[in-house]
């Protein structure tokens, strides 16, 4: 088994806010980071797919049609997007780090052929903030 | 020899904020044109590294060129309470006439802190808008 990661970053805009509470609760949750008029941060996303090398290749996947497929299905939805109101695949959603690593893997995992699997989404929100999701 | 005793200190700092690239005199289709992605009416954003460089002699009595803590609290409260987590088009006094580019970022910065720190001391500001992309006052 071998691992293979992909490092993309994009920037966006977005703020925590749940619809369902008053200002008072979410700037009590959210504090700063439901600034009603947004804030924004460069996003590092890595990208790590896993399984045999292809003994005809050497690849597990080639890296050229996977840096298509994040740019295609992740990148041009979210890079210098508003991330609460410009990318579908965040609709209803609390536009949280946890929850757009999620929604990055739920893009990418259909569009990998079967022998590869998609092993983890980690996104970087700030330098020293990360999630990582496993699906 | 005439060996210079200046030294050059710096502070680190960081704020997350939202902008848009955008002239006001022109129409959306030429800002497009000229500013492509980054004008997207909804807003963008960045995580903003900022360095503060400040060069002087040591003072022969504290051996600081300028107290680190100080310098961090004139930061704090000229750049970090003004921009950090807002609306850099919307949020601040300072671009609600003057379009928030990284160049435009600096300048207003460096203009802010030198107000605060001691004219015998130099001043520069460094200011990353992503990793790769980086500008830096005065020039």
């Amino acid at each position: 088994m071998v691992y293979l990661t992909r490092v993309e970053h994009f920037n966006a805009a977005h703020r925590l806010f749940n619809p369902g509470w008053s200002k008072e609760q979410n700037e009590a949750v959210f504090g700063k980071c439901a600034n009603e008029n947004w804030h924004g941060h460069n996003y590092e996303l890595f990208v790590t797919i896993k399984g045999e090398p292809d003994p005809n290749t050497g690849f597990l996947f080639d890296v050229k049609r996977l840096s298509e497929l994040i740019r295609d299905h992740v990148i041009e939805k979210v890079d210098h997007k508003n991330l609460n109101m410009d990318v579908d695949f965040l609709e209803g959603q609390m536009c949280s780090t946890e929850n757009l690593a999620i929604g990055i893997w739920k893009q990418l995992q259909p569009h990998l052929p079967s022998a590869v699997q998609l092993h983890s989404i980690k996104l970087y929100e700030t330098p020293r903030i990360y999630v990582e999701y496993f699906g | 020899m005439n060996v210079s005793n200046k030294v050059a200190v710096f502070r680190k700092e960081h704020f997350n904020a939202a902008h848009r690239i955008f002239n006001p005199a022109w129409d959306d289709k030429k800002n497009f044109e000229v500013f492509g992605k980054c004008s997207n009416p909804h807003y963008h954003g960045h995580n903003y590294e900022l360095i503060v460089k400040v060069v002087g002699e040591p003072d022969p009595e504290t051996g600081y060129v300028m107290d680190m803590k100080k310098l961090s609290v004139i930061v704090k409260e000229e750049v970090l309470e003004r921009f950090d987590h807002k609306n850099l088009n919307l949020d601040t006094l300072e671009f609600r006439n003057l379009n928030p580019t990284a160049e435009n970022i600096v300048k207003v910065i460096y203009e802010l802190l030198r107000k605060r720190i001691d004219t015998k001391l130099d001043l520069l500001v460094r200011l990353h808008e992503t990793e790769r992309n980086f500008v830096e006052y005065p020039a």
